[in-house]
């Protein structure tokens, strides 16, 4: 197979282990007296926007940064709970880059490129060192050294935390150098703002059309290149661990602007979440990944068991994990985790009111250390759950079920993390990125700094450096074609004046693609499902209901603008799992399974990444594979047993 | 499960420059949901109704961005300790009651519409100093310095404040200084802030003042709603932190 003439990564030459190095070498500078001539568009002020935001105005660029909410502060990366992954070997447990590359590689199913996760391992140690830098107060040691946690899909111990609040803790820091460089004058912050549409110039990405979510005003910005750092998709599942805000319309704009969209079945469902408690459900709160180091999943092994956990005895309780895959236990990754515990509640043994749950147990670990060092390690989080459900995981275990929690596909990026549109850059949750085919805990905030601080800055400025953008003012007309198509879209949606919410729609096209392009996929069900998005799209744009008007703060309307974006965005997920004819990772086809119910891939037909070109809203869009070559790690069944 | 019917009596503002009043809403809502799920059910009843739904500030709803900025019956965030309002759920609430809902009120958080108050003081206060000036890159190994597990556990328990301002609506004279506080103990806690310690804090002391924040009369009314649990004892430091750095600008004046 060879990848389409579309699809260049741009993968340097060399050695695995000298590829970045050499790229960086070739990269061309910008004089640091003509940076300042210089300016960038950055939306999302995540780990990744943030950083890079931070980065580039540190070096003398002039950048516009871009947020809907109302602090830059309150990106979603603040949500991250249980840490960031570094090689260091710190514990001297033998970790290295290559032992974090391998793991990443595994567990993304062998579906992401060898030589960005590469350099993902390589940079890692770099970012523990800037955060400290910047007086992150990461979990120490009494002789003051760092502590580590492990994590799933590892055997070495090199998570770096902050409690239960890593993300949290490492945003606050990207924000404060942010916001450093908003007081040297050198970012220009737009908070309460949308990205609404990219413009391209003469074929380059020139631009944006934002919304001001206060005045309602439209309002054109022009700069020398674009980065989009806006985030993942889960929201696409209406309940997910995401963040209300969180939305694809950045990724889905630019896709509809040329950009190609990769991957997006890669869809990452996280174990431990507290489960569903009614219709009115308006999200799902994670229980992090970390509580797997001393919790213990199980269901009781009779179906229909409905005696109180405390009351099953020892002998009739299924420990799955453990029971499944012996040498990770508890710490099996989390599509593993998650098609586990979806199994034991298929077969009609799942606790809670509608069966929808299984435990995380913390009797043992209580036993064994005592209930102040559990509480120690997650009172946070063993806080928040009682809070939520008024249950005490002292006492009784934690009921969790799996949720829409990260989504690893995103817009096609090439090695310097540029889509096919020639200066639009793509970082973070929002590119298909290094994860493959899932993602590991705690290499998402990895991936976002690694991006942010490390490498965008210095391929944003090589593609300053050789394409020399000219200049271009938003007096374009493309500028003005832009804006008008925006306007009449909120036009379009304010005037339809029908009776259905917009949560309402958001609500059934969540339905959807849970029940069918969750986390059991068959060719009927998502055929299916292709044809009811298409029908839920067109009962939208008749029956939509938005009050206010458009020069307002106006939140139906921010809402239906993107539930807008995602009723298209569906169709694409949907239709990208429906021709990949494997499983992997967190695309499972009921289809492609081994006899013990496991993920099976098909190497010698689906060894690429899927990047699917625009061809208009409900026609077909086009295929390009992007070849994915296993020079430095064997091809081969991934296995936790 | 059981339902309660609930009245509720909501500020309503248009926008900025527009005058507001109450507007009370009756709604039947079940204890398992959150606060904000409840009114996510009287905001599609008054779309269907094709009236103005009620604005918020919300995001993660799960309590750690610090969107969240509602005084719910006189408390910031509600009657539960260390809770956002986002995570305060209705099974702190009983049939019948009435529940009054308004956003933060301080000079400096001016009303945008309804409940959403516009925080930007906060930013611009981190902007005067808030921060290690630490550019990407060139930094030591992260194990180089060592930091007492003490200090550092101190410091994340003022990093920990999520911005939310709860501590201004709480405090009668409308004070940011736990905020302020917070951030001015984290860093200066550190081996890495101490370098700017000084700056910092006069810095961020002036631009509070310049915002239009209150002073702290030791009410203590920003811990107790605070969602975070941040403790007052992080203002004593800042004030020892400002005048530490006040007499050293007079001991180097007087030295020059």
């Amino acid at each position: 197979m060879a990848s389409s003439p579309k699809l260049n990564s741009n993968i340097p030459e060399g050695d695995l282990k000298d590829k970045w190095q050499n790229r960086l070498a070739e990269y061309k500078l910008v004089n640091p007296a003509n940076k300042r001539k210089h300016k960038i568009i950055i939306v999302g002020t995540g780990l990744a926007g943030g950083a890079a935001a931070a980065t580039l105005a540190e070096l003398g660029y002039n950048v516009e940064s871009f947020c809907y909410q109302d602090s830059p502060r309150r990106a979603h990366s603040i949500a991250a709970q249980g840490g960031i992954n570094a090689s260091k070997n710190y514990r001297g447990d033998n970790d290295s880059i290559y032992r974090l590359f391998y793991d990443t590689i595994k567990g993304g199913d062998f579906r992401a490129r060898e030589a960005n996760v590469y350099r993902l391992a390589q940079i890692s140690g770099n970012i523990i060192d800037q955060c400290v830098a910047q007086g992150v107060p990461f979990a120490r040691e009494y002789s003051g050294y760092l502590a580590n946690r492990s994590f799933g899909g590892a055997q070495v111990s090199r998570t770096f935390y902050a409690r239960g609040q890593t993300g949290q803790q490492l945003l606050l820091g990207a924000y404060q150098a942010l916001e450093r460089q908003i007081n040297a004058k050198k970012v220009t912050m737009h908070e309460r703002t949308e990205m609404l549409d990219l413009v391209l110039v003469n074929g380059q990405a020139r631009g944006i059309i934002a919304r001001n979510m206060v005045t309602g005003e439209i309002t054109k910005h022009v700069a020398d290149c674009v980065i989009l750092a806006t985030g993942g998709y889960g929201n696409v599942f209406y309940l997910s661990t995401n963040a209300k805000g969180c939305s694809a319309s950045a990724i889905h704009r630019a896709y509809k602007r040329g950009a190609l969209m990769a991957n997006p079945c890669y869809t990452q469902i996280h174990p431990t979440c507290i489960p569903v408690s009614g219709d009115y459900q308006s999200k799902l709160t994670l229980m992090s990944e970390s509580l797997r180091n001393d919790g213990r999943m199980w269901a009781p092994k009779a179906k229909g068991d409905k005696r109180p956990p405390n009351e099953i005895p020892e002998n009739e309780r299924d420990y799955f994990l453990e029971r499944k895959y012996p040498s990770y236990g508890n710490l099996a990754p989390r599509d593993i985790s998650s098609r586990a515990a979806k199994e034991a509640c298929d077969e009609g043994r799942g606790v809670g009111p509608n069966g929808l749950g299984v435990y995380l147990d913390f009797a043992d670990a209580i036993k064994r250390l005592g209930k102040q060092t559990v509480k120690e390690r997650y009172g946070n989080l063993i806080d928040m759950y009682n809070r939520i459900t008024g249950e005490d995981p002292y006492t009784q275990p934690m009921r969790i079920y799996p949720a829409v929690h990260y989504t690893m596909g995103g817009l096609w990026v090439d090695y310097d993390l540029m889509s096919n549109i020639p200066g639009l850059f793509v970082t973070g949750e929002a590119n298909f990125s290094d994860h493959g085919a899932n993602r590991l805990g705690a290499s998402a905030l990895m991936q976002g700094l690694a991006d942010g601080y490390f490498i965008s800055p210095h391929s944003v400025s090589n593609y300053i450096a050789s394409v020399k953008p000219g200049k271009v003012t938003t007096d374009a007309p493309e500028f003005a074609a832009a804006e008008k198509e925006t306007r009449e879209k909120i036009k379009r949606m304010l005037s339809i004046n029908g009776k259905t919410t917009v949560d309402e729609f958001h609500r059934r096209l969540g339905k959807i693609i849970w029940d069918k392009c969750g986390m059991a996929r068959t060719k009927e069900g998502l055929e299916q499902a292709i044809k009811e998005i298409r029908a839920l799209r067109a009962e939208f744009w008749k029956d939509l209901k938005v009050t206010g008007g458009e020069n307002e703060l106006n939140q139906s309307l921010e809402r239906a603008g993107r539930v807008a974006d995602f009723l298209e965005f569906g169709e694409v997920l949907c239709m990208d799992a429906l021709h990949r004819e494997e499983s992997c990772g967190g695309h499972f086809r009921v289809e492609y399974q081994t006899e013990e119910g496991e993920a099976k891939r098909n190497d010698e037909k689906f060894t690429y990444a899927a990047a699917w070109e625009f061809t208009g809203v409900d026609s077909q869009p086009i295929l390009h594979k992007e070849e994915l070559k296993f020079e430095s790690i064997h091809l081969q069944t991934r296995s936790y047993k | 499960m059981s339902d309660m019917n609930l009245t509720l009596k909501v500020w309503r503002q248009k926008s900025k420059d527009q005058k507001g009043c109450f507007e009370t809403y009756k709604t039947l809502a079940s204890e398992h949901m959150s606060f904000l799920e409840m009114l996510d059910v009287v905001n599609e009843k008054l779309e269907r109704d094709g009236k103005d739904p009620v604005a918020f500030d919300h995001d993660c709803r799960e309590g750690i961005c610090g969107a969240c900025s509602m005084v719910i019956n006189g408390s910031p965030h509600g009657p539960e300790k260390a809770t956002t309002t986002c995570q305060l759920h209705m099974r702190k609430f009983k049939d019948g009651d009435t529940i009054v809902i308004e956003p933060w009120r301080a000079k400096a958080f001016p009303v945008l519409k309804d409940l959403i108050v516009d925080r930007g003081a906060f930013d611009r206060i981190i902007q005067s100093g808030g921060y290690t000036s630490a550019a990407t890159g060139g930094v030591p190994d992260a194990n180089s310095i060592l930091i007492p597990k003490e200090r550092a556990d101190e410091a994340m328990d003022a990093a920990q404040c999520i911005g939310c301002g709860a501590c201004v609506a709480a405090c009668p004279n409308a004070s940011a200084m736990l905020f302020v506080g917070a951030k001015v103990s984290h860093l200066a806690n550190l081996p890495q802030g101490q370098v700017e310690a000084k700056t910092r804090v006069q810095n961020m002391v002036t631009q509070m003042d310049k915002e239009g924040f209150g002073n702290c009369t030791n009410h203590g009314e920003c811990e107790s709603s605070c969602p975070k649990e941040i403790s007052i004892k992080f203002i004593s430091k800042m004030n020892r932190e400002y005048l530490g750095a006040l007499s050293h600008v007079q001991k180097s004046a007087a030295a020059e």
